[in-house]
C-alpha cells in the first residue's frame, strides 16, 4: 500500500477498519460528522455495521453492547456530544469493556462554537463521568497519527478492558496529510471475559454493580492497579530539540504543530527551545517532565483552553521550575506570530533575571 | 402425565451464587411481586426453544436490576433506560444472539423513553419485557410515569395531580402505533387464567426473535405491593380493578404473519479484500523533484475564491502533487461557518522537511480567484512571494510591488475550452509552469486521483496544459 493524501477524519475510520473495528454507533455533530459518514460509507463495505442512534446516550450504550460481545466497536462525537455519553463512558469503564471513544474538541461551553478548542482536556483525561475511573487517552497531531493512534487505541482497549479516547480538535481532523495505512487485521482473541452467545461464553456477566462497599473498594482497587500499570507502560511522547532547551513548549493536538514551527523559527535566530509533545495524556509524561526540571529554565504551555493540561504540567513540575501558560479559548488557534512573541518575551525577562 | 416433575427451568441457576445474600436459594424480590412470574415464563420458554445458550438477558435499572442472578444465560447490566441500546449493541455484534432486554416503568417509559421509541421504530429483533407497576419500586415508592391518577406515591403524597405530574403513560398503545414492531400485546399477573396469557405472550414475543421475524414487546401489569402498600391479595385486586381501566389488556398489534424474515448476512472478507475495499490497494508513483529557484522552495501557499470555483480542489491538488513528488504536504480548509458562506480558502504546505504548523497566515503563494480574496490576503503575502490571479475576475491589479505577480485569465480561457469550472485546474498548471515545482506528468497523474468523475479527467488534462503553457510564457527568471 502506497501513501494517500487524506483528512484525519477519514484516516481515522479507515484506521479503525483495518485495526478490526466492524461497529459503529453514532450521532451526528460538527465537527465530528465526516467521521461518521466515513463509517457509514465503509462499515457495510466491509460486513461491519454503521447505525446512526437516536441520541449520543444511545449510541455509547450501543457501544457498550456491542464491547460486552467482544467486537471492536467504536463511537466519535464532538465537546457536547461527548459530554452526554459520559453516563456510558463510567458505565464502560466500571464493566471494564475495550471500546474506542473520538472526541474533535470543539468551542465551549455550552453549545460555544464549533471552532477547535482544547476545553475538553479535564472531562477527558480526569475521568469525566461519575467513579474512580480514568481512560487512556490518546492526542494525534496529523492525519498519520489519525490512523496509527486508532489501532493502538484498541490494542490499548483491550489489553487493559478499558475505553480509550482520542482526543484531539477540528485541525487535525479536517486537514488532509499523506497517511501510509497498517495491514488490515482479520485475527481475532476470543476473551474470556465477553459474551459471544453461545453455551461456552454464556456465564459471563458484564457489570459495573457490586453492592457491598467493601467489595467496590476492590473493584476500585483492581481499577486503580490497572491505571497505576496503564501509567507505568504507555506513556508516549514526542521530544522536538530538548537536548540543550532552556525554554520548553508543552502543547498537543493542533498547538503543538504551532510550536513545532515556533521552535524551528526560534533555533534559527540561535534561542536554545525544544518541544514536548505529550501523545499521551493519560497517562502524563510525568517522568520526562521531572527530568525536564533538572535541567531547563521555564516551561510553556500552549492550550487553546484556560489552562488544563497546565494543571497536570504543574503537578509534575511540583514547583521545580517555573511553568507559564499561555491560552487562547472560543475557538482561535494561536499563531505562530502570537506564540513566538509570547516566547520571546518570556526570554528577555529571563535574560533580565 | 401423572409422573411430571415440577422443577425449575434449566434456564435458571439452581443456586443463585451472584446473589450476596447468605441464602443463595431464594430470589431476592418481595412477596407477591409479579417478577418472580415473568421471570419463570421467560425460563421456560428458553428451556423448551433451546435457547437459553445463545440468550443474553439485559438487566436494567429498576428491581430486576439482579436479573442475573438468576438466569444461567449471557448477562448484561445496563444503566438506567438504557438497555434496548445495549440490546442493540449486542444484538448487531452477534445477530444470532437472542436478546432479552427487560425493563421496569421508570427505566422504559421515563428516563429510556428515547431507546425504546427508536428500538422499535428500527424493528430491532429483540424481545422487550416491560414490567408495569406504576410505581418505582426498588428506590421506595416514587410515581412512575404510569402511576394511576391519584395514586399516592412518596413523590405525589397527595395523589398524582394530571394538572402537575401529566397523565399514565401508555406504552404499548404509543409502541403500537410504529411501523416496525411486529408483535405489541399488554397482559396482566392478576390471576392463573391472566397469567396463562401472559405466559402466552411471552413465548410468543421470544419466538418471534428467534425466527428472526422483529422487534416484539410485551407490557405486563404487575403487582408492587411493597411500593403500594397493599398485601398481595390487595394488589391483584387493585390490578384488576383500577390498572386494568387505564391499562387495556389485548394484542395491540401483531404483523408476525405478515412479515418476511429477515436473513442474517455473514460476510468475513479477507485482508486482501479489506485493502481493496477500503481503496487502499493503489500504488503510489513517484516522480522527482523539480529544481527550481531558491524562492519557490517550500511554498506556503493560500488558494481563495468563491465557493464553487473548486477552491478546495485546486488546493488539494497541489497537495497530492506535492506527494506524488515526495515532498511533505498538508492541506487544510477554510474552517467554520463561513465553509458554508460565499468564500472558501485553504493552506497548502509542501516541504522539503516535516510540516509543523499546517497554518498558512503568511503565504509565500497566494492564489486568488476572486477580487475580496486578492484584497483580503495580498497583504499576507510575504515580501518576494508570488501572487497567482485570475485577472478574468478581479479587475483591480494587486497594490504591492515587493512580490512577484502572475495575471492570469484563467475563467476566460476556461470557457473557450468549453468548461468554466476547470479554471482551477488551469491556475494549477499556470504554477507549475510559472515556478516549474511541479512537472506536467506529476499534474496529470494528480488529475487521475483529485477529478473523480473520470469522463472530465480529458478536459481537466486540457485546462492543465494550458496553464502550463501560460504559466511557462510568463516566467520571469531573476
Amino acid at each position: 500500500m502506497g501513501k494517500i493524501l487524506v483528512k484525519g477524519n477519514d484516516a481515522i475510520v479507515r484506521g479503525a477498519i483495518l485495526a478490526g473495528c466492524r461497529i459503529y454507533f453514532g450521532y451526528p455533530i460538527t465537527p465530528a460528522s465526516e467521521i461518521a459518514e466515513t463509517a457509514a460509507e465503509f462499515l457495510p463495505k466491509v460486513g461491519g455495521t454503521f447505525l446512526q442512534a437516536e441520541s449520543e446516550i444511545a449510541s455509547i450504550n450501543m457501544v457498550y453492547g456491542a464491547a460486552s460481545g467482544g467486537i471492536r466497536s467504536m463511537t466519535a462525537s464532538s465537546s457536547p456530544g461527548i459530554s452526554l455519553k459520559q453516563e456510558g463512558v463510567s458505565y464502560a469503564a466500571g464493566a471494564e469493556l475495550p471500546c474506542v471513544i473520538v472526541d474533535i474538541m470543539r468551542g465551549g461551553p455550552g453549545l460555544g462554537n464549533i471552532a477547535p478548542e482544547q476545553s475538553d482536556y479535564n472531562q477527558i483525561v480526569k475521568g469525566g463521568g461519575h467513579g474512580n475511573y480514568k481512560c487512556p487517552v490518546l492526542a494525534p497531531n496529523s492525519a498519520q497519527e489519525m490512523s496509527d493512534f486508532i489501532q493502538l487505541a484498541f490494542d490499548i482497549a483491550e489489553k487493559y478492558r478499558t475505553p480509550v479516547y482520542i482526543l484531539t480538535d477540528g485541525y487535525i481532523g479536517q486537514m488532509m496529510e499523506p497517511v501510509e495505512f497498517g495491514e488490515p487485521k482479520t485475527d481475532f482473541p476470543r476473551f474470556d471475559w465477553a459474551i459471544y452467545a453461545d453455551k461456552e461464553s454464556k456465564h459471563n456477566l458484564i457489570s459495573s454493580i457490586y453492592l457491598d462497599p467493601e467489595e467496590l473498594e476492590k473493584h476500585n482497587l483492581k481499577l486503580q492497579r490497572k491505571y497505576a500499570e496503564i501509567e507505568k507502560s504507555e506513556v508516549r511522547f514526542e521530544e522536538f530539540m530538548l537536548e540543550d532547551a532552556e525554554l520548553v513548549f508543552m502543547g498537543y493536538g493542533i498547538v503543538s504543530r504551532v510550536l513545532k514551527t515556533v521552535v524551528e523559527k526560534m533555533r534559527q535566530k540561535g534561542s536554545k527551545v525544544g518541544l514536548l509533545r505529550p501523545k499521551t495524556l493519560f497517562p502524563f509524561p510525568k517522568k520526562k517532565i521531572k527530568e525536564l526540571t533538572t535541567r531547563v529554565k521555564k516551561i510553556l504551555v500552549v492550550e487553546m483552553s484556560n489552562g488544563q493540561m497546565v494543571d497536570d504540567v504543574r503537578l509534575a513540575v511540583n514547583g521545580k521550575c517555573p511553568v507559564e501558560f499561555y491560552g487562547r479559548m472560543g475557538g482561535v488557534v494561536p499563531t505562530m506570530a502570537e506564540v513566538l512573541e509570547h516566547a520571546n518575551k518570556l526570554l528577555e525577562e529571563q535574560a533580565r533575571g | 402425565m401423572a409422573n411430571k416433575v415440577l422443577r425449575k427451568p434449566k434456564s435458571f441457576y439452581d443456586i443463585y451464587e451472584r446473589n450476596p445474600s447468605s441464602d443463595k436459594k431464594m430470589p431476592h424480590y418481595c412477596p407477591g411481586c409479579g417478577h418472580g412470574n415473568v421471570h419463570k415464563f421467560i425460563a421456560e420458554a428458553l428451556d423448551d426453544f433451546n435457547v437459553a445458550d445463545r440468550t443474553v438477558f439485559i438487566s436494567p435499572v429498576g428491581c430486576s436490576v439482579f436479573a442475573y442472578y438468576y438466569f444461567d444465560t449471557g448477562n448484561i447490566q445496563a444503566a438506567h433506560g438504557r438497555a434496548p441500546a445495549v440490546a442493540t449493541g449486542i444484538k448487531r455484534a452477534h445477530p444470532e444472539s437472542i436478546v432479552i432486554s427487560y425493563q421496569g416503568d421508570g427505566d422504559l417509559a421515563a428516563i429510556g423513553t428515547a431507546e425504546i421509541l427508536h428500538a422499535a421504530n428500527r424493528g430491532e429483533n429483540l424481545t422487550v419485557f416491560f414490567i408495569n407497576n406504576a410505581i418505582y419500586g426498588m428506590t421506595g415508592g416514587q410515581m412512575a410515569p404510569t402511576t394511576l391518577i391519584n395514586q399516592r406515591t412518596t413523590t405525589t403524597p397527595r395523589g398524582r395531580n394530571p394538572h402537575n405530574e401529566g397523565y399514565p403513560v401508555k406504552i404499548a398503545e404509543l409502541i403500537s402505533q410504529l411501523e416496525a414492531p411486529v408483535y405489541v400485546e399488554r397482559v396482566a399477573l392478576i390471576d392463573n387464567k391472566h397469567r396463562a396469557k401472559a405466559r402466552l405472550a411471552v413465548r410468543k414475543a421470544i419466538k418471534n426473535q428467534i425466527d428472526n421475524l422483529g422487534f416484539s414487546l410485551v407490557e405486563i401489569l404487575s403487582a408492587c405491593p411493597s411500593g403500594w402498600k397493599m398485601d398481595p391479595v390487595d394488589s391483584l385486586k387493585w390490578i384488576e380493578e383500577a390498572m386494568v381501566r387505564i391499562f387495556p389488556l389485548g394484542v395491540y398489534k401483531d404483523i408476525t404473519k405478515e412479515v418476511e424474515p429477515y436473513q442474517i448476512k455473514k460476510f468475513k472478507p479477507s485482508a486482501e479484500e479489506i485493502v481493496e475495499l477500503l481503496q487502499l490497494n493503489t500504488e503510489t508513483k513517484s516522480f522527482e523533484r523539480q529544481p527550481v529557484p531558491e524562492r519557490y522552495r517550500n511554498p506556503e501557499i493560500k488558494v481563495a475564491g468563491f465557493g464553487g470555483q473548486g477552491i478546495l480542489l485546486l488546493g488539494a491538488a497541489m497537495a497530492q502533487s506535492g506527494m506524488l513528488q515526495d515532498y511533505y504536504v498538508s492541506w487544510l480548509p477554510s474552517y467554520g461557518p463561513e465553509m458554508r458562506g460565499g468564500t472558501a480558502n485553504c493552506h497548502v504546505n509542501i516541504r522539503e522537511i516535516e510540516i509543523g504548523s499546517p497554518v498558512v497566515s503568511d503565504p509565500s503563494v497566494l492564489i486568488a480567484m476572486n477580487r475580496p480574496s486578492l484584497e483580503k490576503f495580498e497583504h499576507d503575502v510575504q515580501e518576494g512571494g508570488l501572487i497567482i490571479y485570475d485577472s478574468s475576475l478581479v479587475e483591480v491589479q494587486p497594490t504591492r510591488t515587493d512580490v512577484e505577480v502572475l495575471a492570469i485569465p484563467a475563467t476566460k480561457m476556461a470557457d473557450e475550452l468549453g468548461n468554466t469550472r476547470i479554471a482551477n485546474m488551469i491556475v494549477l498548471g499556470a504554477f507549475a509552469g510559472y515556478t516549474g515545482f511541479f512537472a506536467i506528468e506529476t499534474l496529470f497523474e494528480t488529475l487521475k486521483t483529485a477529478i473523480k468523475r473520470k469522463k472530465l479527467i480529458d478536459i481537466n488534462r486540457k485546462a492543465v496544459e494550458a496553464g502550463y503553457k501560460f504559466g511557462m510564457e510568463h516566467r520571469v527568471r531573476k
